[in-house]
């Protein structure tokens, strides 16, 4: 039996992920914003778990890093020992957006970056007191390369994916997994609207693939899988070429 | 003329399940409540025909509710269920056929969302029985035209709620749905078929069964003339006894996607009635009976996703009227004519008899026979539309609106007799009119009859 913590589960990917660990019979401890709306989704994963598995929740909010501690407390208390804690809540913004923003700007990289990271750290704390675990926390292919239409969002993931990938080469052989994903374009309520890239995804798919990628303690997956390609090529692309494309 | 082609673009546009594209976008948001002020129409899966679920000219774009799926409460002691809109029904169906409970209406597709099951308050097979499955509502909650978010019920804000039951949406963004599931004895239906050589014979057969059946539908080869005119086969079930039942849930079916849109035109009355005819001699022997997958009983047609670009690029549009009982069969018999005459065929054709009306202010079915016509759209089919209104005018009877992208305001406010009582009650909640959809300004718009 998988125990599971998440944070941000309410919406996008990371309800897709909550709703197929439910459906395996995962018991899951979630971590957000609104008790509301946290009440609502863990009824949503009993049901999809078949109507009587245990799903718990607490108050957790990256822009309120004091509620870090009695969460992870929380989630702690409520599942025993931890398998995974997946963090895939995150700002996002269109560029342009971001540009005429300066105070959205700024809250968007604190959050992307610092207070995630923060979170994460005392998320490593506690899985390497109780012996090992999996961090998953979801970063983006648009941290893979400066580019045009995500310099400052990209600029946030990353770092983010700097820092998970130093925690992976610093303790993995005390047990700590760390899986940083980088999902493409996914369609949900984060990207409805924008124009569709070629290779588009959907959230069904890139939990599915996060799903195999921690079974197999994975340190790096790309959803959907076509984007490790893509992104291959594009941090090939010489400078001048980056200057004149969109992408 | 909404979707006869002045606004046509298939690239940018937005279509319901009759590919007819018109401009737009859709929008999905989890928090239907939040993105509910900003839109002036809901759209859940797309499945009606026609434009119900396009917005209407000038404005830019539809509110998805797909993404807003979740259960937020189930009681396994009564049934009782309540979900967000966007919960698409084949989702329900996977979750809770195994715990033996079913949606207590179900049409004839599972790739619907609950809020658009409700916007069109749909019928199924065991219309005659359970009626549609508006009459299975508890509560709505609802975000109106005036901005309100409202919970209502038969009880409270009655009129917002039976207005909204078949409404299309117009009375308000429907937000969350509350509605009892039906107790099943097995996951599994037990059905009988029947092939029938003639009209009259199908129609009396459909009626007399439903007497002893809890689900009927015949299927009707609309091709055929003279003395075959009208022979089809019948199909009746219930669900199986646990005894009958094969062991365990259905097994997860893999469905085919029809990989290529067909030239427009290659479905036409030659290959139509090749079809027809096939489907009919091959149902060997007369009398058929077998216990079968709910999923096949109840969707054949989902087996293959996309059959609608079998119709091609031109689309295809449906005519699905109900003729009173107190008319006779010779509206269903005028409507085949019709078709003939106007060199067109209808690939798949079903007729229904239907049980006493919903109490849902716009509700499509009333005690009769509903038929409903598919019908490949080229240069003529406005006037085709044209004639079979002309038909359920003189039978006294009704359109579906869910089917419909085609009809005139003048034939649909000369038939639909209930639509003044409709928008009184809408105003009464959108004074400004602000939620509206290509449909509604179609065939709502003031006119002089």
């Amino acid at each position: 039996m998988k125990r599971i913590v998440l944070l941000g589960a309410t919406r996008g990917m990371g309800r897709e992920l909550g709703r197929q660990f439910a459906g395996e019979g995962a018991e899951l401890f979630l971590l957000g914003r609104s008790l509301e709306e946290l009440a609502k989704t863990a009824t949503d994963f009993k049901e999809r778990a078949g109507g009587d598995a245990k799903v718990g929740s607490a108050y957790c909010d990256l822009e309120d890093p004091a509620s870090f501690a009695p969460a992870l407390q929380a989630a702690q208390d409520g599942l025993g020992t931890i398998d995974a804690i997946i963090v895939t809540a995150g700002l996002f913004a269109t560029q342009e957006k971001l540009e005429a923003d300066l105070d959205l700007t700024q809250r968007l990289l604190t959050v992307n970056f610092a207070l995630t990271v923060t979170f994460c750290e005392q998320a490593r704390s506690l899985l390497l007191a109780q012996g090992g675990g999996a961090l998953c926390v979801f970063s983006s292919v648009a941290g893979d390369r400066g580019r045009k239409p995500v310099v400052l969002y990209g600029a946030s993931k990353a770092g983010l994916s700097a820092y998970l990938e130093g925690l992976d080469h610093k303790y993995r052989d005390q047990g700590l997994i760390t899986l940083c994903v980088k999902p493409g374009f996914v369609r949900t309520g984060m990207t409805t609207g924008l124009k569709e890239p070629p290779f588009a995804g959907d959230p069904e798919a890139v939990a599915a693939d996060v799903r195999r990628a921690l079974e197999k303690k994975k340190a790096v997956v790309y959803a959907p899988g076509m984007w490790r390609w893509v992104m291959f090529i594009i941090r090939r692309l010489p400078r001048f070429v980056m200057r004149k494309v969109g992408f | 003329m909404a979707i006869s082609g002045a606004r046509q673009d298939q690239k940018s546009g937005l279509s319901g399940w009759g590919r007819t594209y018109l401009p737009g976008r859709e929008i999905r948001s989890e928090n239907l409540e939040q993105a509910s002020q900003d839109y002036h129409l809901s759209r859940g899966l797309g499945r009606s025909y026609g434009d119900s679920s396009l917005p209407a000219e000038g404005d830019q774009a539809a509110l998805g509710t797909t993404l807003a799926d979740r259960i937020l409460a189930f009681d396994d002691q009564t049934g009782v269920i309540r979900v967000e809109a966007g919960l698409c029904l084949a989702e329900l169906n996977r979750l809770y056929l195994s715990r033996h409970w079913f949606t207590p209406v179900t049409p004839g597709t599972k790739f619907v969302t609950v809020g658009g099951m409700v916007a069109s308050d749909v019928h199924g097979k065991n219309h005659h029985v359970s009626g549609t499955f508006g009459r299975h509502v508890r509560a709505l909650k609802i975000r109106t035209g005036k901005g309100d978010v409202v919970e209502c019920s038969r009880e409270e804000s009655a009129d917002l709620f039976l207005a909204s039951i078949g409404g299309m949406g117009l009375p308000g963004h429907l937000l969350e749905v509350e509605f009892q599931m039906e107790k099943i004895p097995s996951p599994w239906i037990y059905t009988e078929s029947y092939r029938i050589s003639c009209l009259d014979e199908l129609l009396d057969k459909l009626k007399e069964k439903g007497k002893e059946w809890p689900m009927t539908v015949a299927w009707v080869d609309t091709v055929a003339r003279g003395k075959s005119m009208g022979r089809g086969i019948l199909f009746v079930g219930r669900w199986a006894t646990p005894e009958e039942a094969n062991a365990g849930a259905p097994p997860p079916r893999k469905a085919m996607t029809m990989p290529i849109t067909l030239p427009s035109g290659a479905l036409n009355r030659l290959t139509i009635g090749l079809f027809n005819r096939a489907v009919y001699y091959t149902h060997i022997p007369k009398k058929k009976s077998g216990i079968v997958d709910p999923d096949k009983y109840f969707y054949p047609l989902d087996s293959i996703l996309h059959w609608n670009r079998l119709y091609g690029s031109a689309g295809v549009t449906q005519h699905q009227s109900v003729i009173p009982s107190e008319s006779g069969s010779q509206g269903i018999r005028d409507m085949i004519e019709t078709l003939a005459k106007a060199g067109t065929a209808s690939f798949l054709t079903v007729i229904k008899d239907c049980g006493s009306e919903g109490d849902g202010i716009l509700s499509f079915p009333c005690p009769g026979m509903s038929l409903a016509l598919d019908i490949p759209i080229n240069q003529r089919t406005p006037r085709v539309i044209q004639s079979l209104n002309a038909t359920v005018k003189a039978s006294a009877g009704r359109i579906y609106l869910t089917k419909d992208g085609l009809s005139t305001a003048e034939d649909f406010q000369q038939m639909e007799t209930r639509l003044p009582a409709f928008l009184k009650i809408k105003e009464r909640w959108d004074p400004e009119g602000t939620i509206r959809s290509e449909q509604s300004e179609r065939l709502f718009k003031k006119i002089e009859l």
